[in-house]
């Protein structure tokens, strides 16, 4: 019976080695930087491009859900392109990472945005609370 | 004054752990009882300490004492009471408390139950867990002391994480927290066992118990994160392959393994080697999840030596494993199996590959979430492998997994006949094939999903023919009905309540199928009136409202749901919370058993004439949360202590 068991086991440990290696080539998504993606951009690979987002080239159209930006490292930018609503964290100036793939027409495909959470301390002012309860007085003026 | 005491009281209660573990072993090498006596009121000691820092700290959280830099940042005065409490586990430090905590409670409670009943093992059981409350409260004075002053005093603290400001988040830790801390026991049983020599089965029949009880808590700390991430997170999904998922997601695959495979070594004396390296392992698995989501090196590499907490649990960790390792290597000639294999078509080996799969998910589980930080030191550039890595290698596993979770149960010890095969088998596998032709004509196209519903289908009928045979012996001998089953249920509970939990994991099955195959989900924009439709349902935009909060501004927009009939009206919102870079969204839904309606709102005009709108329709995902219930219900009862008379 022994020998059957390890054959067993090395047949199965050989699946999974397969398996895992195809999920990986299948599924890996590469970190880079926009002067990265410029370097050297496949298109259809999938990549994940990080930087950040240059003032003044935010558009997005409520109705389409078109949103189109720029990401830039300093050295290089990329365009963007996305279908949906800008996520919380998303904003001009501030850090994003989109997850997509490049297109051969020149632009970023994102699938998905993921804007980058900042850490750092930031003491609530009344400045912005100022600002929300403008908010609620418009939308209060508004509703009905 | 608070935090002095606090700190002061950490202290004394490494030190306490520290001679305690050192005179447990003392006591268990020399047999003088008065070393143990001491170690255990050191142990107790630790116990008291150890809650007064824990109570310190919630008065620091009650009484808004800004002056502790932990309280500063996780709370504020608008924290409403409820999630002043909670949040004194809602970070780091005090979550290093919270399973200190837990552990010495623990600690105590092996103290009380085991003191006479493990006498041969309980001296090393102590000395262990000290040693690893020592560790603890040794990342509490060092690493990450939650008293640590803040300076200058603010006047108002930063707040909780409104991510965190909801029940699931209370319980979720806690839960999670009892499991990891309650494997403790039974690594502790193992290593006593290595090193008394006593390598048999009666540290499994000790800790077995133990065992089901941190699984328990593990499986609920599981499945409440994925409400919370349902429910809270706003993406529609529970469950993401995120590495914080996958750290608490290993030590429960393993220990889901562990509970198997002691079935083999109870039975047929085999696999001690493997048993001790699985408890070995879940163990060093729920340090190195801690490790992963505290250190920062998900992140990156070079984030895990900014921190001492990374260095702290990684060393602790290599400490672990090379005591482990070094033990089991020191007993290697008590460790062989007394029973043999004897063929492929029996429980033993459907338990033996029960455990491979599971490790095997394990290790791709693993492997998937490091897989960044070896591509980052191999080769210099960050790949990632997300959820689709997961889903495409875990699938067939889990699949499997499954199909034995039919078999295992029934199939017989030792060798399988052909007439034992067709007893057990022939009907469910009927049961599954007609259950596969139905589910296709009923329009199911995804060969996963027949595959899985019709492989529950199987496992489930499985489960009927033992227990309508077992019912039906007893109804031979006199008993009624419904005393028989209740007898089978409380007599047998061990047995019963894995078929319970099967059950409840079938369930799940079933809801995670449903949610991956045929779930949909649109996003648009809507002018005040306008709707939008998806999968029957119309949603209809009414107007936006925004109002105040005690510590956060809320935009909400209302939604009427309609299928042909008014449903109700969703609020989804997003919150304000003025220490936040950006606001929260806050979803609503209306849940139902075959399907779920889930709306989140994205962006909106100011004026409040449109609304950006994601409209979800998730199906069947109430089945996981049922599945859940059933599944935490059979652990229970699998924990009630045996009636069992004789066999």
């Amino acid at each position: 019976m022994r020998p059957k068991f390890i054959v067993g086991g090395i047949v199965i440990a050989a699946a999974l080695a397969y398996m895992i290696y195809a999920g990986v080539t299948q599924s890996a998504v590469y970190f880079v930087t926009p002067a990265e993606l410029r370097a050297s951009a496949v298109a259809g690979k999938a990549y994940r491009l990080g930087g950040l987002v240059v003032p003044g080239s935010l558009t997005w159209e409520p109705r389409t859900l078109d949103l189109r930006f720029t990401l830039g490292d300093g050295t290089a930018t990329v365009a963007v392109h996305h279908k949906g609503t800008p996520p919380d964290l998303f904003g001009e100036g501030r850090g994003a990472v989109v997850e997509g793939t490049w297109s051969a027409d020149g632009y970023f495909r994102a699938g998905l945005i993921l804007a980058k959470h900042s850490e750092e301390y930031k003491a609530p002012h009344d400045a912005s609370a100022a600002g929300y309860r403008e908010l609620i007085r418009t939308l209060q003026g508004a509703g009905r | 004054m608070i935090p002095e005491l606090g700190y002061g009281a950490a202290i004394v209660a490494l030190a306490l752990a520290l001679w305690g573990a050192v005179t447990a072993a003392l006591g268990a090498r020399t047999g003088r009882p008065a070393l143990l006596l001491s170690a255990q009121h050191a142990a107790v000691g630790v116990f008291v300490l150890v809650t007064a820092c824990f109570a310190l700290l919630t008065y620091a959280f009650l009484t808004f004492d800004f002056s502790v830099r932990y309280v500063a940042t996780n709370t504020n005065l608008g924290t409403p009471f409820y999630y002043r409490i909670t949040g004194v586990w809602g970070a780091l430090e005090g979550s290093i408390i919270l399973w200190a905590w837990m552990l010495a409670l623990y600690t105590v409670i092996v103290i009380l139950r085991h003191r006479v009943s493990a006498r041969a093992f309980y001296p090393w059981v102590l000395t262990v867990m000290l040693g690893v409350l020592a560790f603890f409260l040794l990342v509490m004075t060092v690493a990450a002391p939650p008293f640590a002053r803040s300076s200058p005093v603010p006047a108002d603290g930063r707040g909780l994480n409104p991510l965190l400001e909801d029940t699931g988040m209370i319980t979720h830790p806690v839960a999670l927290y009892l499991g990891f801390t309650g494997l403790t026991v039974p690594f502790a049983f193992a290593l006593a066992a290595l090193i008394t020599g006593r390598v048999g089965d009666a540290w499994i029949t000790l800790t077995r118990r133990w065992t089901i009880v941190a699984w328990y808590f593990l499986s609920l700390g599981l499945l409440i994160g994925g409400w919370w991430s349902y429910h809270v997170l706003g993406w529609g999904g529970y469950w993401a392959w995120d590495p914080v998922e996958n750290a608490a997601f290993m030590p429960w695959l393993t220990a889901t393994a562990f509970l198997h495979s002691v079935m083999i070594q109870e039975r047929r004396r085999m696999l001690k080697l493997w048993n001790l390296s699985l408890v070995i392992l879940t163990f060093g698995l729920t340090l190195f999840g801690t490790f992963l989501t505290r250190s920062g090196v998900i992140a990156s590499v070079h984030a895990f030596t900014q921190g001492a907490i990374g260095a702290f649990f990684l060393s602790f960790l290599a400490l672990v494993l090379l005591t482990g390792l070094g033990l089991l290597a020191w007993r290697w000639d008590a460790l062989h199996a007394q029973g043999a294999l004897d063929s492929i078509v029996s429980r033993e080996s459907a338990f033996l590959l029960n455990n491979v799969l599971l490790v095997a998910v394990t290790f791709t589980v693993f492997f998937g979430t490091v897989f960044p930080l070896l591509s980052e030191v191999a080769r210099g550039v960050k790949v990632s492998v997300g959820a689709p890595f997961f889903n495409q290698v875990n699938v067939p596993l889990f699949l499997a997994l499954i199909f034995l979770m039919g078999v295992g149960p029934l199939i017989a010890w030792r060798r399988a006949s052909l007439d034992n095969l067709r007893r057990n088998f022939l009907a469910p596998v009927l049961v599954g094939v007609v259950a596969a032709a139905g589910f296709f004509a009923l329009g199911v196209r995804s060969a996963i999903a027949v595959l899985t519903l019709a492989l529950t289908v199987f496992v489930a009928a499985t489960i009927a023919v033992d227990f309508a045979r077992a019912t039906r012996a007893r109804l031979r001998v006199g008993e009624r009905l419904f005393p028989a089953m209740r007898g089978l249920l409380l007599r047998h509970n061990r047995r019963y309540g894995g078929f319970v939990v099967h059950l409840g994991i079938l369930i799940i099955a079933v809801g995670v199928t449903g949610s991956q195959a045929w779930s949909v989900q649109t996003e648009t924009t809507l002018r005040r009136g306008e709707s939008a439709e998806l999968a029957g349902y119309r949603v209809r935009f009414e107007d936006l409202t925004a109002s105040e909060e005690s510590n956060h501004f809320k935009v909400a927009g209302a939604f009427t749901v309609s299928n042909g009939r008014v449903l109700g009206v969703l609020r989804p919102a997003k919150k304000f919370y003025p220490q936040e870079q950006s606001p929260i969204a806050y979803v609503d839904y209306r849940l139902g058993l075959n399907e779920d309606i889930y709306l989140v709102l994205g962006d909106f005009a100011r004026d409040g004439s449109q609304a950006t709108v994601k409209l979800l329709v998730n199906r069947l995902v109430s089945w996981i949360w049922i599945g859940g219930l059933v599944l935490t219900l059979g652990a229970l009862l699998a924990i009630l202590p045996e009636r069992r008379k004789g066999a």
